[in-house]
């Protein structure tokens, strides 16, 4: 390893001397693999020939890492403080930070609640008092880093009543009730497996463990009790049962299946469990599963870079299924701060993670991020079905609870229906009708030309360049380039513009870029 | 709710549609395949389509079928009110309420339909099945306006800037829109008002903001850009490019003057009715003769439970006359042939009048049975399906539910009832129910097609 690595020390700094780094979004240093996924990674890029991209500058580290870890945008003071620490440690000490800030559970509560369908109405029907609930416990078990196989295992078997004990709602959240499905659902969230690749038998000998889940209603407007309903067929006292992986395993008299099942996927040997997370959080920071798509395991789908995957499982069992850590490897490597400009046009280069993917920010972040640079509010309420469901101003669209809470702005820019658990269903894709929203829409015009906040950044400067400075600062976490103050003065001194109308269009411009709608 | 506005050739992001991509041999075979998948093949009978487009007037709430299209003098005080007359039409032996002297003279153009039912008296329930045609259940279809979008739009060679579903002015509301076919095919919510001095249409124009600061930012936009300098020839932010570009052509283009009903003249605008209904359906024509293929003009207010009457003498003028102006000026310039208009609410109101506090002289909801109006698109005019019982109370003759009406559209406009719809989960559904979900019908309205 020692000596492969001195080869790709010589020559990625060969090849660095050749690409002077990219203003501002590149910094001058030599991309040494400090980590064991630097090490797994660049070897793989060197194997193939491929050249990484140059490593990211701090302010582009900087709004990564808060959208990546926590889906905000750092404030202008944030970015400033970060941009000034001369700390040659500053980017893990603010990994650290933001892996324990409070917006983290809002943000991966998010993420679970779209895999775990949590929403109100069809298809999925859990009905507003089981979302509040169900997802108070999911975001609860993020924030306290509930280990991951506990976590599921919670899940999977829990009994009582979806008000009271809220992960049973996992059952509830399912377009029907049948064995099957529940299957394919449980497959698809925890093992990244798609039963309908699989084979009619081995579908049919999974669904036997959720064959003798029970629902019943109570006095209770909406209550549900899910249990283990003993006297359901068809597994019999005794029957034996097969797991996905061929087991056999013989029920005893009165043994709920789904604990069998349970016991059986969080084993730090089953081949689907670490798998399926790893590969998934990976896919959540960069943009691309170690395996693609990042819910669709199977033999025949090959990792991109099988030591890789293989590492994180192994660093997800030993930590005891603390996904925090891995969090903090992915986001302390190289790798993740790679640049998002590729240096090669080889066409493994992606799949290999040769450089940082360019990525729409997701819908909810997006309207957090346009309402904490202009320092307004957005209002959602949902009148279907009862009981009426009010948020306050102040919540963060990252963190509604309600998938099915209607709001336009949030269906524009792909926010996923929670039907399928599916990653797929969130649409990132760029759309006219989203930009016509974002360059010509009186609620984003309002936002804008309305900011007391805005207002307030254009006092704040001593002179121009320093008010368009922290502008900057504040919509894109980074001071301008000279050319891009000298493209402002001669709009400035283009003529009949106002002062005021100046600052407005810079602002929209901004808002308006690559730069602030990509995670970059 | 805005819409994805989708590119010509589907998400890759490329300016080629598919027509210029089968003319030019690119799609091949796969595109004749795909053609016939998506029903652009002849539809059974291989005539073509009587129907091109549909104005859906959307009575959000629910209007009372015995104030409007089912009057019943008959039944006296308690069930009339106040409005207690029924006026003869253009038609020997229809009759219409009093309050729509104006639709009393174009019945030669439209059939009421008086035996529609559901039996359900719940808003959202009752919207989800009067425009999808099926009972709520654990996937949530599409309503008629996305499947248009789906059978008539993009994907099926329509080419114009302004998107094929649109909604004046506000969205409907989840149970209306695009179900389990997704954002791209949900409706394009223009917002603003045309009964404005200008409409302001959400995104298209923009007050206040001349075309020539809308170029100057562009161009401020383009020289600011400096992370997709950085990136030339990256495919996802030639995509967006794109996107921007279709925005611009919208917002500073020409397309955009649909909107602009200062192009009318003042007489036809007093006669549709200076009001936001009255213009939203002129303008409603004004996009179907550009060619949008759907246009819901969401007329909310009918909810009456309380000041029924009041709200009746107030609205229903403004409708008479905004409607009535609609069907005759789409049939004075040859459009009605080809456009379907399709006026009803979820359900009717309760016949008897609640007299009673709180209600105070108010009508309930309904679904036993309720009147819906069509014309046009090669629904004959001039008739009448079904009837309602004396009191307005059940349907007497002839059962028509949602699901009927909505296949006689689909059949008039070319989309095969049985064509399969894209599900996300690959489940094999059909544009229109089978008999074996369950789904009760009284059969298409072959009466009058």
């Amino acid at each position: 390893m020692k000596t492969l690595l001195v080869l790709l020390l010589v020559a990625l700094g060969t090849s660095g001397g050749q690409n002077p780094p990219v203003v501002p979004f590149e910094k001058h240093a030599e991309l040494t693999s400090d980590t064991p996924i630097d090490e797994l990674v660049f070897g793989r890029l060197k194997q193939l020939k491929i050249q990484p991209a140059g490593l990211c500058s701090d302010a582009v580290f900087v709004r990564r890492v808060y959208l990546d870890a926590i889906g905000t945008l750092p404030t202008a003071e944030e970015a400033r403080r970060f941009l000034a620490d001369r700390d040659p440690h500053k980017r893990s000490k603010l990994v650290d930070q933001l892996l324990a800030r409070d917006e983290f559970a809002d943000y991966w509560a998010m993420r679970w609640s779209d895999s775990l369908r949590v929403k109100a109405e069809f298809p999925i029907n859990l009905w507003p008092n089981a979302v509040q609930a169900y997802y108070r416990w999911i975001h609860t078990s993020v924030k306290k880093n509930v280990p991951y196989d506990r976590f599921v295992r919670e899940m999977l078997t829990a009994s009582g009543s979806n008000f009271r004990v809220p992960a049973v709602n996992f059952y509830r959240a399912v377009q029907n009730r049948e064995p099957k499905t529940i299957a394919a659902a449980v497959a698809l969230a925890f093992m990244g497996a798609r039963t309908e690749k699989w084979s009619e038998e081995r579908r049919a000998e999974m669904s036997v463990f959720f064959s003798q889940v029970g629902y019943k209603s109570t006095d209770e407007w909406k209550e549900e009790i899910i249990f283990f309903d003993a006297l359901a067929k068809p597994a019999k006292n005794g029957a034996e049962t097969v797991l996905p992986d061929g087991t056999r395993r013989r029920l005893l008299p009165g043994e709920d299946p789904r604990a069998v099942f349970a016991d059986w996927l969080t084993r730090s040997e089953n081949p689907w469990f670490a798998r399926n997370i790893t590969n998934r959080v990976w896919y959540w920071l960069l943009g691309r599963g170690i395996v693609h798509e990042p819910d669709d395991l199977r033999p025949d789908n090959r990792p991109s870079n099988p030591e890789l995957l293989a590492y994180l499982e192994e660093e997800l069992v030993a930590s005891k299924y603390d996904l925090k850590h891995i969090y903090r490897l992915i986001l302390n490597s190289k790798t993740y701060q790679l640049s998002c400009i590729p240096r090669t046009n080889h066409p493994d280069a992606e799949a290999n993670f040769a450089y940082y993917p360019l990525r729409r920010l997701d819908a909810e972040v997006l309207i957090d991020a346009l309402c904490q640079i202009t320092d307004t509010t957005e209002e959602y309420s949902s009148l279907i079905p009862e009981p009426f469901t009010f948020i306050p101003r102040e919540q963060h669209s990252v963190a509604l609870a309600d998938g099915s809470i209607t709001s336009s702005f949030l269906e524009t820019f792909g926010r996923p229906p929670r039907d399928t658990g599916l990653m797929s269903e969130r649409d990132n894709r760029p759309s006219a009708a989203g930009q016509l929203h974002l360059l010509n829409s009186s609620h984003i015009r309002h936002k804008i030309e309305q900011s007391e906040k805005l207002r307030q950044v254009m006092r704040s400067g001593r002179n121009p360049a320093e008010k368009v400075r922290n502008l900057y600062l504040t919509i894109l976490s980074r001071p301008p380039t000279k050319e891009e103050l000298l493209v402002v003065r001669d709009y400035a001194n283009s003529g009949q513009i106002k002062r005021w109308e100046v600052m407005v269009d810079l602002a929209w411009a901004l808002v308006n870029s690559a730069e602030f709608l990509y995670r970059h | 709710m805005i819409p994805e506005i989708v590119f010509p050739s589907g998400t890759s992001g490329t300016p080629i549609s598919r027509r210029t991509a089968i003319k030019s041999g690119l799609l091949g075979a796969a595109g004749v395949l795909l053609a016939g998948r998506l029903g652009l093949a002849a539809p059974t009978g291989a005539r073509p389509p009587k129907a091109k487009a549909v104005i859906q007037i959307w009575m959000w709430g629910g209007p009372a079928h015995l104030d409007t299209f089912d009057p019943k003098p008959a039944a006296g005080y308690d069930y009339c009110g106040p409005l207690a007359k029924a006026i003869p039409t253009n038609v020997e032996g229809i009759m219409v309420g009093e309050m729509l002297p104006l639709l009393a003279k174009q019945a030669d153009k439209y059939s009421i339909l008086r035996g529609m039912t559901h039996g359900v008296n719940a808003h959202e329930t009752a919207s989800y099945l009067v425009q999808t045609g099926r009972q709520p259940g654990r996937h949530v279809f599409p309503c008629v306006g996305a499947v248009v979008s789906r059978f008539k739009g993009y994907a099926a060679g329509y080419e114009g800037l302004i998107p094929p579903y649109i909604v004046l002015t506000q969205p409907q509301g989840r149970f209306s829109e695009a179900g389990f076919l997704g954002a791209r095919y949900k409706p394009f919510a223009t917002g603003g008002d045309p009964n404005q001095k200008r409409f302001a249409v959400e995104g298209v124009v923009a007050e206040g903001i001349s075309d020539q600061r809308q170029k100057s930012r562009r161009g401020l936009l383009a020289d600011l850009n400096t992370l997709k300098h950085a990136m030339k020839g990256n495919r996802q932010l030639d995509a967006l490019d794109q996107c921007e570009k279709q925005a611009y052509d919208l917002i500073l283009g020409d397309a955009g003057k649909v909107f602009d009903l200062s192009e009318e003249k003042d007489e036809l605008r007093d006669r549709y009715g200076r009001n936001t209904f009255g213009q939203s359906c002129l303008a409603a024509r004004r996009l179907v003769e550009q060619g949008v293929r759907y246009v819901t003009i969401n007329y909310k207010g009918w909810d009456t439970h309380k000041q029924h009457f009041q709200t009746m003498r107030r609205k229903l003028p403004e409708m008479d006359k905004g409607m009535a102006t609609l069907l005759a000026d789409l049939a004075d310039r040859g459009l009605l042939e080809s456009t379907i208009v399709w006026w009803g609410g979820e359900f009717g109101r309760t016949p008897k009048v609640q007299w009673e506090p709180p209600w105070n002289g108010g009508r309930g909801h309904y679904g036993r049975v309720f009147s819906t109006v069509v014309a046009g698109g090669g629904f004959k005019g001039g008739q009448v399906v079904g009837a309602s019982d004396e009191k307005g109370e059940n349907v007497a003759q002839r059962l028509i539910y949602p699901c009927d009406l909505i296949a006689s559209m689909y059949e008039l406009l070319g989309i095969d009832p049985n064509a399969p719809l894209p599900h996300p989960q690959g489940l094999a559904v059909r544009v229109t129910p089978s008999a074996d979900e369950g789904v009760s019908s009284g059969g298409r309205l072959k009466e009058i097609m």
